[in-house]
């Protein structure tokens, strides 16, 4: 069925692997992925626990989708306490991984303690042992692991995730990448999984995935791969330019966050966008991107697959890097391009194989190096910190950052702090553009009003997978909204948020989105999934899981205090762009966003809504 | 034209099958010396494993099959040919006349020249008639000494296993399937079949066998190591050898097997020889070899057949590919497994997990492989080595990996106009 | 007319549809492990190769078959599988030189591609049309190129 039923409990400080049975009952109020693990965390973790010590769980999960024919069903999640906030954190990947999981038997697993050596997990359907991985894959980037794995195994169809040299020297936003360049991104899930001394989870699974109703499941998937092909986002922009379609139009509404957020626009983006990965380079003759590449499932294919020039000079002597590889999303190339105003493409391109190679969120790093980048332009830190000059624009400084950061170098090792508390480090905390330690992705909240309150209510740190406002405000999905207005903002945000809690609870991909409502998930669920899985059921099942992490923040120490945005954007009107002259009005939004919620002017949820949602 | 086949195995079906194709008129006469219809001995372990029952065995499952193909089927000996004559003499007395002959008269087990062979309990594995004998005294918990631990003897042993019984294996050679596996397959095989509760002797030889007076256990084994075994059953499974008695004083040149050239042809023209029984050109070293297995039948008859019909067709030389079960471990070998001069090879082992990949090759080209555990796509290795596919800068990369084999044989054939000749 | 599955690497993205469909089909559940068409990676190309039987006129599988378990579908000319008849000996799969029939360990026979009947459920589910299904004889080039053109009105990365 949708559900194997089976968790698999890894107990890496004592070494055991044992399964036990689902809670049936967890999985009807909270579905799957997202919601059903931060579920059994909330239950089984002191929410004050340090993210990185042994007492810390971390749990792969997958959804009720993952492993079926169903468009994207191919996601699985970690969710654990993250290191870089101190909040919840859920991180969900695509790749094949996920699927492979599913399809050896297990829905999730729960990592508990710390291994005393380095281990790896090796999956084989039922069977599951801890192996060493000292003298084999520790202190070996994912790349040279997975090949690594598979040699061993002698199984070139093993699914792995792992985390490189980032993740074992608990960069705080290490990422868990699997399938060479699919990441659980965010959050530093990739940090805890090194301090539990655990490089590794290779999977191989043949026992396959059943439905509840098998034909009327083929054609509710059906009618719902032809609403993904039909839309103009999903059918069209996703497929041929990926999430860098989204470069030049968010740079163009002035939301488009550009040297730590000092700027609204940046002057290169078109040099970094979608169409300039098209196009041929003038020293090869190539283009910059080689294909698309779909996840497990998935028929939007949004994925890209790049080339970097071979005489480009961050690769010219390195032919390790001449292979195609994943290339940049949007959130990957505004990181390390706009924020740090560098338009060098191949540059952002090696800067993110090395994201990958080694498992680093990008979105994070990114931005952490702009705080530097504004550091040394202030003259607080200097070349003598740094190891290299770090102007603004400085794509060789990014390069070496990026280098040094995945292993564990010099400055690296500052930067492998986030820049929340690097920025501290060195006097500057509003220098930090995050919220409750996590940085932002590339929207601006002055252009795009609605996506401030998200961020400063996401319950994982600013990210802007928690509440895509972005879609109804600048792409008019599922209606258009004025992005530079705070009407009715507290009400999409937190619509958004909970639809969102429920398309992560399935194991779909949340692109989905741009073209599904929950009209198009809930039959897909309905006909996979014993039980009853209405909207109004799914809709309760969203705003639980939101409230659930709310309290577990809430009991890790958050408070209303914390949920709002660095200085900047509520004081520094953006220079430029239809946002000219704008702050985030995150103060009109809050007091509503928490009523709609039911909540306390505090940000905590009262009895009543406790109550109504059962928890 | 009238066809005359001596032999109804495989080898002899087919080419029935094909002539036939080639023309529907023609006479043509399938001599079998065995009892039942035309069956495969490769089908008998899975009958003494008791998934199929006789007729699961049969080559053809339509009764009918050779009648609607106007195939006559005679059951009898050939005990002497004449090419002058053309004729073929039967030991019922009769005689039969044939245009064009093929002789498809398969192998059939030697016996060790060891004192006591003749006791009963003692039978080869080779005949439906033997298969018999076997499951009557292979009973759950009967102890059953296999002398042999070759190809055919290992694929036994899977299904003696599975009767219940208590096996010993004693094999002359210092591994199992000596002469198909590398001595790191053959070595893990032998702890394999070891960790499943079979005793392996190997090195060692059975010197006699004798009565033990014990009713249970009527037979008493003598091995070279000093050691004596009763039992109740012993299977002897030491090496096969062509039918060509026969054909003594026929003309027709034998060395090992009937020497055939690349159209299957004996040295008297149109009488031709296919399968266990032929001694054709092996494909890499083009010296003369005797094939004994399955599909090397298959393709023999066929190239036979279409010659005898008078189309052209060559055979680029036999190829030994094998794919054994042993209790449930997979192996598989294929050409020139042990290597060739001025050749390199790579091997990966995983002997805790029974894994194993080991490829040969030749510059740029794979002549060989033995593999453990590889049950998806392993046909590609055939297809590498039987294409000559050129594997380029892949040769590098299966050295470090050779699990990487089907993306090295997708990568240099697909796109290409890359066509697999016979 | 007969018809064969005709495959074009250069616009799979990966998906798997069509091994999940392949084992849907044939065994009522999601398990590209037992789908008998495989899509394969080039990571340092970029390139996925969907791949399976192509009903090859040799047969090599169904000759080397000792029991007959492997037949010629007469409609679709597919080379079939018969389960009941297999006994499991894997000859076919080191017969066959394309590597496409697989041992199956669940069931102990064996699986390759047998067209579905004349529907096959991998072409169906193909969401870039990488798979389809056409008449045997079209092999000219220019009906190649109408083809290519016809299925390539979905966008496609390639630069
Ligand atoms: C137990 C067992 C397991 C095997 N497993 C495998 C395997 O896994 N893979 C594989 O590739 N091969 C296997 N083989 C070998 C395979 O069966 C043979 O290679 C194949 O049968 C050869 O076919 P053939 O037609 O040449 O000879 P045969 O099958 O031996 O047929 C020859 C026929 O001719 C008859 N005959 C002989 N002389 C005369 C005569 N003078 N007049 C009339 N009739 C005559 C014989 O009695 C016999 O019926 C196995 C064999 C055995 C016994
Ligand atoms: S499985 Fe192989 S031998 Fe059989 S028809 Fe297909 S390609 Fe030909
Ligand atoms: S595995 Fe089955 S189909 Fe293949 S050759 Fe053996 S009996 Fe025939």
């Amino acid at each position: 069925m949708a559900w194997h039923k089976q968790v698999l409990r890894v107990n890496l400080s004592k070494g055991t692997c044992k399964a036990e049975p689902l809670n049936m009952k967890w999985v009807q109020d909270y579905l799957g992925q997202r919601g059903l693990a931060t579920k059994y965390l909330v239950e089984e973790i002191d929410p004050k626990v340090d993210p990185l010590s042994p007492d810390n769980k971390m749990i792969f999960v997958t959804g009720p989708l993952t492993g079926t024919m169903a468009s994207t069903g191919g996601r699985y999640s970690v969710v654990t306490k993250g290191p870089l906030t101190g909040a919840v954190a859920c991180s969900n990947s695509g790749g094949y991984f996920g699927a492979e999981l599913k399809m050896a038997g297990w829905d999730m697993i729960i990592f508990e303690g710390k291994s005393p050596k380095p281990v790896y997990l090796l999956i084989q359907n039922e069977k599951a042992e801890l192996l060493p991985a000292e003298n084999f894959i520790w202190g070996k980037s994912t790349w040279d692991t997975e090949e690594l794995l598979k040699k061993k195994h002698q199984d070139p169809l093993i699914r792995v995730s792992s985390i490189g040299r980032a993740g074992e020297n608990k960069v705080l936003f290490a990422a868990i990448v699997n399938d060479l360049h699919r990441a659980a991104g965010r959050s530093g899930v990739g940090a805890v999984m090194g301090s539990k001394n655990l490089k590794a989870v290779a999977v191989r699974g043949t026992k396959g995935v059943t439905v509840a109703n098998p034909k009327e499941f083929m054609k509710a998937t059906i009618a719902a791969k032809k609403v993904l092909a039909d839309s103009a986002v999903t059918g069209q922009g996703l497929p041929k330019f990926g999430t860098q379609v989204l470069m030049n139009v968010i740079n163009e509404i002035g939301a488009s966050p550009t040297r730590n957020h000092r700027d609204v626009q940046f002057e290169g983006a078109s040099k970094i966008s979608a169409e300039a990965m098209h196009e041929k380079r003038p020293t090869d003759g190539k283009a910059n991107l080689v294909t698309n590449q779909a996840c497990f499932g998935c028929t939007i294919a949004c994925g890209r697959i790049s080339k970097i020039d071979e005489t480009h000079w961050t690769v010219k002597n390195k032919p390790e890097y001449w292979g195609a590889s994943g290339g940049l999303e949007y959130e990957a190339a505004w990181a390390l391009g706009n924020d740090n105003g560098v338009d060098d493409l191949e540059a952002l391109t090696y800067a993110n194989f090395i994201c990958n190679e080694d498992g680093m969120d990008p979105i994070t790093f990114g931005a952490t190096v702009a705080a530097a980048m504004e550091l040394y332009e202030m003259g607080v830190i200097t070349e003598k910190d740094t190891g290299i000059k770090a102007p603004f624009g400085s794509a060789e400084a990014l390069c070496k950052f990026t280098e040094w950061t995945a292993h564990g170098e010099g400055f690296g090792k500052i930067l492998g702090l986030g820049s929340k508390r690097m920025c501290e480090k060195y006097g500057h905390p509003e220098l930090s553009m995050t919220v409750k330690g996590q940085e932002f992705p590339a929207y601006d909240s002055r252009g795009i009003q609605g996506m401030g309150l998200a961020y400063a209510t996401s319950n994982r740190g600013a990210c802007h997978l928690r509440g895509y406002t972005v879609a109804s405000e600048v792409m008019g999905i599922p209606v258009k909204t004025d992005p530079l207005t705070t009407d009715g903002k507290a009400g999409l945000v937190k619509a958004f948020q909970d639809a969102t809690a429920v398309v992560d609870s399935t194991g779909l991909c949340v692109f989905t989105t741009f073209a599904w409502t929950l009209n198009d998930i809930q039959p897909q669920l309905q006909t996979a999934c014993e039980g009853d899985w209405s909207l109004e059921k799914l809709n309760l099942v969203g705003e639980r899981i939101w409230n659930m992490e709310r309290e577990f923040n809430n009991a890790a120490g958050f408070t209303a205090k914390d949920d709002t945005l660095p200085k900047r954007l509520l004081t520094e009107a953006a220079k430029t762009g239809p946002a000219k002259g704008k702050v985030n009005e995150l103060g009109k939004m809050l007091p509503e966003y928490y009523k709609l919620r039911g909540w306390t002017p505090d940000g905590v949820p009262t009895k009543e809504t406790r109550q109504r949602l059962g928890l | 034209m009238n066809y005359v086949i001596i032999g109804n195995g495989p080898a002899g079906v087919i080419a029935a099958e094909t002539l036939r194709q080639s023309d529907p008129q023609d006479s043509i006469v399938l001599i079998g010396d065995e009892l039942e219809p035309p069956y495969s001995r490769m089908a008998i372990p899975y009958l003494l494993m008791g998934d199929i029952q006789e007729a699961g065995t049969y080559l053809r499952k339509d009764a009918n099959h050779f009648r609607n193909l106007n195939i006559e089927l005679l059951v009898a000996r050939a005990d002497k040919v004449d090419p002058t004559n053309k004729k073929v003499f039967l030991n019922n007395g009769k005689t039969v006349n044939y245009d064009k002959l093929l002789i498809a008269s398969g192998s059939r087990p030697v016996a060790p020249p060891i004192t006591g062979m003749n006791l009963p309990g003692i039978y080869p594995c080779w005949t439906m008639e033997d298969s018999r004998h076997i499951m009557k005294l292979a009973k759950k918990g009967a102890r059953v000494l296999q002398m042999g631990a070759g190809f055919i003897g290992c694929i036994i042993l899977e299904a003696l296993a599975s009767r219940g019984v208590e096996l010993i294996v004693v094999e002359m050679g210092n591994r199992m399937v000596p002469r198909m596996m590398t001595e790191g397959a053959g070595g893990l095989i032998k702890k394999w079949c070891e960790k499943k509760g079979v005793k392996v002797f190997t090195s060692t030889k059975v010197e006699a066998i004798e009565k033990s007076g014990n009713s249970a256990n009527p037979l008493k084994v003598k091995l070279s190591n000093g050691e004596s075994l009763t039992v109740g059953l012993v299977i002897s499974a030491t090496g096969v050898r062509p039918n060509t008695e026969f054909l003594k004083g026929s003309g027709i040149v034998t060395d090992v097997g009937i020497k055939v050239d690349e159209t299957m042809q004996t040295n008297v023209p149109g009488v031709y020889a296919a399968g266990d029984v032929a001694q054709a050109q092996e494909f890499y070293t083009g010296a003369q070899m005797v094939n004994a297995i399955q599909p090397n039948a298959a393709d023999q008859a066929r190239i036979a057949a279409l010659n005898m019909a008078g189309k052209s067709a060559r055979s680029q030389g036999t190829m030994a590919i094998n794919v054994l079960n042993t209790l449930g471990l997979i192996s598989s070998s294929f050409g020139q497994w042990m290597g060739v001069a001025g050749g390199d090879h790579t091997e990966l082992v995983d002997e805790d997990n029974f894994r194993y990949m080991h490829l040969e090759f030749k510059d740029d080209i794979l002549v060989g492989a033995t593999s453990l555990g590889l049950t998806q796509h392993v046909g590609v290795i055939r297809g590498l080595i039987q294409g000559k596919i050129r594997l380029g800068e892949w040769k590098d990369l299966l050295l470090k990996d050779p699990t990487r084999i089907m993306e090295a044989y997708l990568a240099r054939t697909q796109g290409s106009n890359f066509k697999f000749a016979a | 007319m007969q018809r064969s599955l005709l495959i074009n690497p250069d616009i799979c993205t990966g998906c798997l549809q069509c091994e999940m469909a392949c084992s849907f089909e044939h065994f009522g559940m999601i398990n590209p492990s037992k789908s008998v068409i495989k899509v394969f990676e080039f990571h340092h190309d970029g390139r996925k190769v969907p791949y399976t039987c192509t009903q090859c006129a040799e047969a090599w599988c169904l000759h080397a078959c000792p029991v007959e378990a492997i037949v010629i579908n007469k409609e679709t000319g597919a080379k079939v599988i018969l389960e009941d008849v297999c006994v499991g000996c894997k000859v076919c799969t080191i017969a066959c030189p394309f590597g496409t029939v697989n041992y199956n360990h669940d069931s102990g026979k064996v699986m390759k591609c047998d067209l579905c009947g004349g529907d096959p459920a991998c072409a169906l589910a193909c969401p870039t049309g990488a798979i389809t299904y056409v008449d045997s004889d079209w092999t000219g080039l220019e009906r190649m190129r109408q083809w290519a053109a016809k299925t390539d009105s979905r966008p496609k990365a390639q630069a």
